[in-house]
């Protein structure tokens, strides 16, 4: 159903905007995803995703002040809703709780 | 820093921002923009506009694209009907500009409705062939010299037999020639058939269907024919003619098919099919020479041919200038050349083919047909325009409104054009019944027309004239429209009275004058026309042609009918000759001079000793023919001036008694004949010569003399059914033979005639719209020009002034245009003329003056008898 899981570059786009805060729009968050995971990130991807994040109600989005850059064109700026860091959380809590049933030899022989 | 100044592509711009939802474009062009800056530091300005563009392309996704806006749509829907029920109202509420309006329209319509239903037809003609885009026909340009080629719709039977031998490509091939009718006769039952000779590849090349026979052999062997289902009918009255024998003239012929009857719509029309081995065996027969076969005798011969799949045209057209060029070799004087004609160009091409085997239209009538139809809706759709600006004084509270409560400039501008569709498609149903009451006019303006053109009305063509009625309501509806849209809410509601910024007074007054100067251009041609026709009727040909009867003989022995004819008292005289001469037929051959080194095309007229004295010709030297019988060889020759001149023969006295080669004989000069018009007076005068052979003679020329002419010719045609049951009685007066030749002069008067008094009508119908309007509008102001003491007089003066100088303008405009047209373009080719006098000019001009004045004088006048009491007292 939509609206509740994240897909695993959603989450990434996510977390990129809870962690650039007040500077999270597309393309820094295109940066940033680039500079972390070292993949090359398409504008026109995380576009798309941070549209369908906003649908899904996990990120808010607002225009921020002209400036003489881009053209004298706003940008739009992202910041995580509630919901969106309950999801955040619940995800990495799944994540934890997995990562402590694993016994540590298992992980040695990778 | 001067990367500043370049900018992304601005087509992938405008494509972002059509496509691109308005929430979503802000900050997505920001983006792009600024990985734009980025690419252009790194990686240069070409590589930075590619990836722009590219990113555009890639942005277009479903959730970037605009949703249809079919909410909007919706509105826009459903405000149609509020936008119907205004325009009805607004029409309703000006009846006098209402019915202006569709009056007009109306009956400019109906002259387009007509034009667009012979157009259709036209272009439909042909089309049942199969695969008729692939059906071509061979014509001939001649050229003697160094003339004007002429251009020649047949061919020669030799260049169609090389064709068939020579040329590659060709899928199928009939060779044709006219001329093949005459008398057909069944045991007892005889009538005259029109039929065309045709080779056995008739049938694979044209689709006509044959319901009996086979199609291959049909036209095969000589003595063979082909006849219709309609002249079956006729003539074996429901027997089975398949195989049965036929009287052809004086031969007889084996039926081996039947076909269907030409439709309507060929161009090439039929009662029977005679195989071209039988003309190519009477050739033999008759002709010890073969003349006939020569690439040079062109004139009666045509080929139809169907290229192969995958062959080229223009390889064929280039096969076939390789073979003109080889004959051309051998020639003199003449040069022939050939093209290849669609068959579907026949109706609708060039109109200055010869010797078509059908009927054509030509293109340049139907041009001109469509050039001057065109002309009369423009003028109705000036008045629209024109009456509707001027009107739009008391629609602008309206758009005011509309636009305060949030209509936006489109909405208007469809409100508008939505009442000008109204408009024009309610003259649509007036024009159609008007059209009808135009058809059978239009048909019986000159007895061709009803060969060419049917005018039956069908269902897409309905659906044309919707579409015109629709295309007429868009164009006359535009410039009010678009005016009206572009008002400011503000200025419209804030000001009270604005007059000044609704007049337009430029565009209107243009408007008026191109109508006037269209009026008048058509006014004057007709009168030209008329007086064109009139010095054509009364033109002095240099012989009589009063109270004679020209009768064609039909085929019946000369003397036979002479004698029947003698016994009626009213007769004077009969004379025999070969054609109606001055009425545009022309028989011609080759003459050479005394010196045989000078030869050319000499026309001639085959005679007998009565005919000169009889018609009154003036000889200027020599003598009449002498009395000979029918059987005698031809000796003498009577020749025109012109013709002495050429062949330098000397003076008339002189030219007597030499001898001339004329026609493969030597001919001695026996007299001069004063120069006339033997051809029309469109020509000028060429060499000429009456020759002695009564074996070409063809028509007996009566010379009547009672007090009632008409009722002789009854008693002429009483005789001719006595005798000859088979052929109608042929005969008419030489002035109606002459009539007929000008006929397209009359022709023309009446059809621009017409128009004429359409587009005056139109125009005079917008004056005086114009002169209501400008008499409503300045009511006031006359009235307060009366209070202070302005006499009625000259308030009419006043107020008419300014109409008088757009009339005059007009008039500057439409007299030097028209005179060029006629004088440089028009009549130009045409050898004696009338002059275009200062009578034809000016009655134009009176007429439009006139009208206007009474138009407008009559408005002005109301306005200024109007009591001053009454009109300033409400305020």
């Amino acid at each position: 159903m939509k609206g509740t899981n994240l897909g695993e570059f959603e989450e990434l786009v996510l977390l990129t905007i809870a962690a650039l805060m007040e500077e999270a729009y597309s393309v820094s968050i295109c940066d940033e995803i680039e500079k972390v995971s070292g993949r090359e990130v398409k504008l026109s991807v995380v576009h798309a995703v941070l549209n369908r994040l906003e649908k899904k109600g996990f990120v808010n989005s607002h225009l921020g002040e002209p400036t003489s850059e881009r053209g004298g064109r706003r940008k739009r700026f992202f910041t995580v809703t509630h919901a969106g860091k309950v999801a955040l959380t619940k995800i990495k809590e799944q994540r934890d709780q997995l990562w402590s049933v694993i016994p540590e030899f298992k992980l040695n022989f990778i | 820093m001067n990367n500043k100044s370049i900018q992304p592509p601005k087509w992938a711009n405008r494509l972002l921002e059509w496509y691109c939802k308005p929430s979503l474009l802000e900050d997505l062009q920001g983006d792009l923009y600024e990985y734009f800056e980025r690419d252009l530091k790194e990686k240069g300005k070409r590589r930075a506009r590619i990836n722009y563009t590219v990113n555009v392309l890639k942005f277009f996704k479903p959730y970037t694209i605009k949703k249809l806006e079919i909410l909007d749509q919706l509105t826009q829907f459903i405000m149609f009907k509020n936008y119907f029920k205004t325009s009805l109202r607004s029409i309703a509420r000006n009846k006098l500009f209402s019915a202006i309006n569709v009056f007009g329209l109306a009956v400019s319509m109906s002259v387009c409705l007509l034009m667009i239903s012979i157009y259709t037809e036209i272009s439909d003609y042909d089309r049942f062939h199969q695969d008729v885009n692939n059906l071509y026909r061979i014509n001939n340009f001649q050229q003697y010299m160094e003339s004007e080629p002429n251009r020649f719709a047949s061919t020669s039977l030799y260049l169609g037999k090389r064709m068939k031998e020579d040329v590659p490509g060709i899928g199928a091939i009939t060779l044709l020639r006219r001329n093949a009718g005459g008398d057909a006769t069944v045991g007892e039952n005889t009538f005259p058939i029109s039929a065309i000779y045709a080779d056995e590849g008739f049938f694979d090349v044209l689709t006509f269907s044959l319901i009996r026979g086979n199609k291959s052999t049909a036209l095969l062997e000589p003595n063979s024919i082909v006849i219709t289902d309609e002249t079956a009918e006729k003539l074996f009255k429901g027997l089975d003619p398949l195989d049965q024998v036929l009287k052809l003239g004086k031969e007889d012929f084996k039926v081996t098919g039947v076909v269907e009857k030409p439709p309507f719509n060929s161009h090439m029309k039929f009662q029977a099919l005679v195989s071209m081995a039988t003309h190519e065996k009477r050739m033999n027969e008759e002709y010890e020479d073969s003349n006939w076969l020569n690439f040079s005798s062109m004139w009666m011969y045509y080929i139809y041919f169907r290229p192969e799949q995958g062959a080229a045209i223009s390889d064929i057209q280039a096969r076939l200038d390789i073979i003109c060029d080889e004959e051309n070799e051998k020639m003199e004087h003449t040069t022939i050349t050939t093209t290849i004609q669609p068959i579907t160009n026949i109706m609708t091409g060039p109109s200055n083919i010869s010797n078509q085997i059908g009927s054509s239209m030509g293109r340049e009538v139907l041009l001109i047909l469509a050039g001057l139809s065109f002309i009369v809706i423009l003028s109705a759709a000036f008045n629209y325009t024109n009456l509707s600006i001027a009107r739009s004084l008391r629609r602008s509270k309206e758009v005011g409104i509309r636009k305060v409560v949030g209509a936006k400039k489109g909405q208007v501008f469809n409100q508008f054009i939505v009442e000008a569709c109204i408009i024009s498609i309610g003259s649509l149903i007036i024009s159609y019944f008007l059209f009808f009451l135009l058809k059978p006019l239009f048909l019986t303006v000159n007895p061709n027309i009803q060969e060419i053109v049917k005018l039956e009305t069908n269902a897409s063509q309905l659906v044309y004239f919707l579409l015109f009625a629709l295309i007429v309501g868009l164009v006359a509806g535009f410039l009010p429209a678009m005016f009206l849209s572009k008002l400011k809410a503000i200025t419209v509601l804030k000001t009270d009275s604005n007059t000044k910024l609704f007049s337009r007074i430029t565009l209107r007054k243009s408007l008026l004058v191109v109508q006037f100067t269209l009026s008048l251009m058509f006014i004057i041609a007709a009168s030209i026309a008329n007086k064109q026709f009139k010095y054509a009727m009364n033109y002095d040909l240099g012989f009589t042609t009063e109270n004679v009867l020209n009768v064609q003989l039909e085929g019946n022995d000369a003397a036979d009918i002479e004698a029947i004819f003698k016994r009626i008292p009213e007769v004077q005289e009969i004379s025999r000759t070969s054609h109606v001469l001055s009425v545009g037929s022309t028989y011609g051959t080759q003459m050479f001079s005394e010196d045989k080194l000078d030869s050319g095309t000499v026309y001639y007229s085959s005679i007998d000793h009565k005919y000169i004295p009889m018609m009154e010709h003036r000889l200027l030297a020599g003598s009449n023919f002498p009395e000979k019988s029918a059987v005698e060889k031809e000796e003498s020759i009577i020749l025109n001036e012109t013709a002495l001149k050429k062949y330098n023969l000397g003076t008339p006295d002189e030219a007597i008694g030499k001898i001339v080669e004329f026609d493969d004989q030597d001919l001695m000069i026996i007299g001069v004949v004063e120069d006339f018009n033997n051809q029309t007076i469109l020509s000028k005068i060429e060499p000429f010569a009456f020759r002695h052979n009564l074996s070409d003679t063809y028509v007996l020329s009566l010379k009547l003399s009672s007090n009632d002419i008409i009722v002789t010719r009854d008693k002429i045609k009483a005789e001719w059914d006595a005798f000859d049951s088979v052929h109608e009685f042929n005969g008419s007066f030489y002035k109606d033979n002459i009539e007929r030749a000008y006929q397209e002069f009359s022709t023309l008067t009446t059809i621009i005639g017409f128009l004429a008094f359409l587009t005056i009508c139109i125009a005079s119908l917008g004056l005086l719209g114009m002169g209501v309007y400008t008499a409503e509008t300045r009511l006031k102001e006359i009235s307060i020009r009366k209070v202070l003491g302005a006499t009625e007089g000259s308030l009419v003066k006043l107020l008419s002034k300014s109409f008088m100088l757009l009339l005059l303008l007009a008039a500057a405009i439409a007299l030097p245009i028209t005179y060029f047209l006629f004088d440089a373009v028009i009549l130009v080719n045409q050898a004696y003329r009338a002059p275009i006098g200062v009578l034809e000019l000016s009655v134009g001009v009176v007429i439009i003056f006139a009208i206007g004045f009474v138009t407008i004088g009559s408005q002005t006048w109301k306005a200024a008898k109007a009591n001053p009491a009454q009109t300033l007292r409400s305020e």
